[in-house]
């Protein structure tokens, strides 16, 4: 009689294998990193102080490690955030009429604006403490990953097929483990992947997260953010090439140990998978999954995990019409008590803002906004230009996929301020236009996302539809026409929409660049927004943040929504 | 009190649904009724088979005795105890199977048990046996997306039996397999039965393939549409193993598609125009490719005009979800009479068939026009119009007055389908125009 195996269990008894080395090798390197990175978390502020940011490079590994530190935390809060925001807004109708919408809201608030509002609060939580502007700093991560996550996951929650919720329902699933057999799985890839690209976005903008404001002042946090930005302010060229090897080196050991992994276990949630593709596979998981140590750990933790289960059962019942009508009568109050918070926001926001500004300066933002915007839109054309055929010629070659895609995914982490040196140096000393000439930068990270979509699309293009176009010698622009940009168009307009969204992000580090005591700024609301956080002026903060949200949420409703949606009904293979 | 429940379905009523109806609120707060006063006792031993066509509420009764939706009137009594919710002995199987694609065989077929919180033992014991019972021995640990249509609904099986459930419902189980496969499940299943070997006291078989209702139930219950409802039963009194070629068989197959053709009354009294306009008659989407292949076979020899629609139905390879609706389409545009479990073809049915293209197609748009009160309906609309387009919200709207919003959407594109071939009016799927012109 055969006994069943899981990828978890394939460990044979007996002497360790070479895989529990393996294995206790990263969990002891993860423990010594812990409390490394950790250290300093708690002493008092004035430390930062007393001991500043220096460019040695031997010290570059530990600022790296206390920069991973923080982004973990945040990728940590954007999960449980993920898992519980997104999972009320899918199960409950009422709330989710309210919750999309404030993610809608809080996903076009560009990242910069929640740091200067925020950081007095949290600084306060743990006065006089290093700690309380690492919750600044980790909330500025978290606010640049958990939007999109919490998004596709609360997709994948709205499109789990109706007879797998039927089938778990009918085998009496509690809702508990529902959720975790059924609706986390099912959404887990595409999840991975968002967390991947909000690790990207997390790593663009970690100058600005390392830098917590209060007011006049500005606390710098110990990291490869503080690290560039110092480098930077005193014309370091040596210590901006260290910095660009550490993130090389941080981005591909993240690749290494965090994402691949993932990316590999996740592929077995994957509900339907298409024939022909490769499976991804990474060493890291073999390792774990293959030692016997880790195996008991994970038996441990599923137990635990049915004990927490029975808790949980124990709690609301098995949802007798008792307990149910009770459940709506807590939906109902958690849902009044969001858009009352939410209205409370909106009032507080006027009464701060209106005593202050008058139309002038509402309407200078609104003016720097269109400035700003057709600088986006530009720039998407001119990346679309590029990349589309670039990106259906790597798509149609998976053996070119296969070196581009990775080298893309490190650009697109690619802090943008690593490149000022040169980009500032070329304006002055070539008497540029600064208005033009600084745009780049704030595609820099973007336009990767328009490579990666088209190269999806093309990479899926169905082989008949190719055979076809070669039987009619459908070529040139022809082919281009009919064949190949219908193709790409869906996945091309998700990519247009994120690259978009990015660079009006990004602006508020790229329209301002500096080198030493050259600072160069480009009109727009971006650099509206930079001078008001280093001047520390809040009503001109809150006023340029409340604009590009707008702007943002108008672009994507009246463009780009309808432009995906007739995307994808007039292009996408069923 | 569980063990009691146990001996009871051994000599009582296993299921007894009474008056059960269910009907879902339509868009501007009327009512939509699916599920038509349904009455329905299932004894220990017994197979019961629900047929009909898709839209008889079969699926809604199955859920509804599932737990998984509740009746808006009448009560599911099982084992005496009104069903509220998915019940503990009574499990399903489902038509797409329904398998946790990330799970292996094994741990599909354990889920089960595991939200029964059975000990881990017992566990791995009662998964094993079924896993064995059904046939699945090796490959325990394979993954659905490794396994045939065949296996995967298997496993499907074994999962609903591990949980030994007093009732299995069973969903179409084998409408998602090709013929040979299907009828190697079915023949498995029935023996596993009549030999006993199965813990479970009673099935519910929904399906819409009259062989294969006669080929497993004790009792049919024939489903018809419009709203959904029972409208007879037949007993099948054939002794098991039950053979395709028994005159008898034969005999009660034609018998039921007689009865599924009979309700004449109902029928024509929904097709000819009632109310007003009569554009609230709910038209079926039937390929005009169907229609005129449907004419050609029964114009031609060995049918001449009048055919057994179980004889078309094996012919053409069509199941009576698609034969049904062809038929009825054919009735409605006056090309055919249905009645009796026959199709006998009117004159201009064989004119049609004799007809070339062009023909055939002022054939087809005259009946349309005469007999299709909403494709008429859209023509003067047009007509009238001195821009000779509309919006199909201008018409989509009309017919929500009468019918559910889906319906509503496959009504106006049936017609829209046969406009095309009838060449009688344009439509632009991009733009949702209905127009007279004709596309560049």
């Amino acid at each position: 009689m055969s006994t069943t195996r899981t990828a978890w269990s394939t460990a044979s008894r007996g002497a360790p294998s070479r895989f529990d080395l393996i294995a206790l090798v990263l969990v002891i390197g993860l423990l010594a990193f812990l409390a490394a990175a950790s250290k300093g978390v708690l002493a008092p502020i004035t430390s930062l102080d007393a001991s500043p940011v220096s460019l040695n490079p031997w010290m570059l590994p530990s600022y790296v490690a206390r920069t991973t530190l923080r982004m973990l935390a945040g990728l940590s809060l954007s999960l449980l955030f993920t898992f519980t925001y997104a999972t009320w807004a899918a199960k409950s109708p009422r709330a989710g009429r309210i919750l999309i919408p404030v993610l809608d809201v809080l996903q076009s608030v560009p990242i910069l604006g929640f740091i200067s509002v925020t950081a007095v609060f949290f600084m306060s939580l743990a006065p006089g403490r290093v700690l309380g502007a690492e919750f600044a700093s980790i909330f500025a991560i978290f606010t640049s990953q958990a939007w999109n996550m919490a998004f596709s996951f609360y997709q994948s929650l709205r499109t789990v097929p109706v007879e797998l919720t039927e089938a778990a329902r009918s085998f009496r699933l509690s809702g508990w483990s529902r959720f975790w057999r059924l609706e986390v799985p099912f959404g887990m890839p595409p999840l991975v992947w968002n967390m991947m690209m909000s690790m990207s976005g997390g790593w663009f903008f970690v100058v600005a997260s390392e830098a917590i404001s209060v007011g006049p002042t500005t606390v710098t946090l110990p990291g490869i953010g503080a690290y560039i930005d110092l480098a930077i302010r005193q014309k370091d060229l040596h210590a901006v090439g260290y910095a660009i090897v550490a993130m090389l080196a941080v981005i591909l050991v993240y690749d290494q140990l965090l994402f691949r992994p993932l990316v590999a276990w996740s592929d077995r949630f994957r509900f339907e998978s298409e024939p022909g593709t490769q499976q991804p596979n990474s060493w890291v998981l073999d390792a774990l999954a293959g030692s016997r140590m880790i195996a008991r750990f994970l038996r441990r933790l599923r137990g635990f995990g049915r004990m927490l289960g029975a808790a949980v059962r124990v709690a609301p019942g098995v949802m007798s019409a008792d307990a149910a009508s009770n459940a709506d009568k807590l939906d109902r109050a958690a849902t009044g008590i969001v858009a009352a918070l939410l209205g409370l926001a909106i009032w507080q926001a006027v009464r701060f803002l209106a005593p202050e500004l008058g139309w002038h300066d509402i309407a200078s933002t609104a003016g720097l906004g269109a400035i700003t915007a057709l600088r986006v839109f530009i720039l998407i054309a001119l990346a679309s230009l590029i990349w589309v055929p670039v990106g259906i010629y790597v798509g149609l070659r998976p053996q070119v996929a296969r070196v581009i895609q990775p080298i893309a995914q490190f650009l697109a982490a690619f802090p943008a301020n690593l490149l000022f040196p040169v980009v500032v140096a070329s304006i002055v000393t070539l008497k540029l236009n600064a208005n033009i000439w600084l745009s780049p930068l704030m595609i820099l990270g973007t336009q990767w996302y328009i490579l990666f979509n088209v190269i999806a699309g093309a990479s899926a293009m169905p082989g008949e539809l190719r055979h076809v176009s070669n039987n009619f010698h459908v070529n040139g622009w022809l082919w281009w026409k009919k064949v190949a940009l219908p193709t790409v168009m869906p996945f091309y307009v998700t990519g247009a929409i994120t690259a978009s969204g990015g660079s009006w992000n990004a602006a508020i580090v790229a329209e301002v660049a500096s080198w030493g005591d050259e600072h160069l700024s480009a009109t727009g609301l971006g650099s509206y927004i930079a001078n008001a956080t280093s001047e520390g002026d809040f009503h001109h903060i809150v006023l340029g943040v409340v604009t590009m949200s707008l702007y943002v949420l108008l672009i994507n409703r009246l463009l780009w929504r309808p432009l995906y949606y007739y995307a994808e009904r007039k292009f996408r293979f069923e | 009190m569980n063990a009691n429940l146990k001996m009871n379905a051994d000599t009582q009523v296993l299921l007894d649904v009474v008056h059960a109806r269910k009907s879902f609120t339509k868009g501007d707060g009327g009512e939509l009724l699916v599920l038509e006063d349904v009455n329905l006792r299932v004894n220990p031993g017994e197979v019961v088979g629900l047929l009909g066509r898709s839209g008889s509420g079969k699926s809604t009764l199955l859920r509804l005795i599932a737990g998984l939706s509740q009746p808006s009137g009448g009560v599911v009594n099982y084992l005496g105890t009104p069903v509220t919710g998915p019940a503990e002995g009574i499990s399903m199987v489902f038509q797409s199977f329904a398998l946790f694609p990330w799970l292996t065989v094994y741990e599909n077929v354990a889920l089960g048990l595991e939200a029964m919180h059975v000990a881990r033992d017992e566990i791995r014991r009662r998964a094993l046996a079924a896993i064995d019972l059904i046939g699945l021995d090796g490959f325990e640990s394979a993954y659905p997306r490794e396994l045939s249509g065949g296996m995967r609904q298997r496993v499907g099986f074994a999962r609903a039996l591990v949980v030994h459930p007093n009732i299995l419902l069973m969903d179409e189980p084998f409408s998602a397999l090709d013929v040979l496969t299907a009828e190697t499940l079915r023949t498995d299943f029935l023996e596993l039965w009549s030999d006993g070997r199965m813990p479970i006291k009673g099935v519910i078989l929904v399906t819409h393939n009259i062989e294969e209702a006669v080929q497993m139930c004790d009792r049919i219950l024939v489903f018809a549409t419009n709203p959904g409802r029972i409208v007879s039963e037949i007993q099948v009194t054939i002794p098991r193993p039950r053979d395709r070629n028994d005159p008898a068989f034969a005999a009660l197959v034609e018998q039921i598609y007689v009865e599924m053709t009979a309700k004449k009354g109902r029928t024509a009294a929904r097709i000819t125009p009632a109310s007003g306009s009569g554009i609230d008659m709910i038209l079926p989407r039937v390929s005009s490719n169907i229609l005129s292949g449907l004419l050609e076979t029964v114009a031609a020899p060995p049918f001449s005009g009048r055919a057994d629609l179980p004889e078309i139905a094996s012919e053409l390879t069509l199941e009576i979800d698609e034969l049904f609706p062809a038929a009825e389409t054919l009735q409605m545009l006056r090309f055919a009479e249905v009645e009796g479990g026959d199709m006998q073809l009117l004159p201009e049915g064989i004119a049609f068939a004799d007809a070339e293209v062009d023909e055939r197609k002022r054939l087809f748009a005259r009946h349309l026009l005469a007999y299709v009160p909403l494709a008429s309906h859209v023509r003067r609309v047009l007509d009238e119009r001195s821009t000779h387009a509309a919006p199909s919200s201008r018409f989509l709207d009309e017919l929500e007055d009468h019918m559910s919003p889906e319906v509503a959407e496959d009504t106006l594109r049936a017609v829209v389908s046969w406009a095309r071939y009838a060449e009688i009016f344009a439509y632009d799927d991009e733009t949702g125009q209905f127009s007279l012109e004709n596309p560049t």
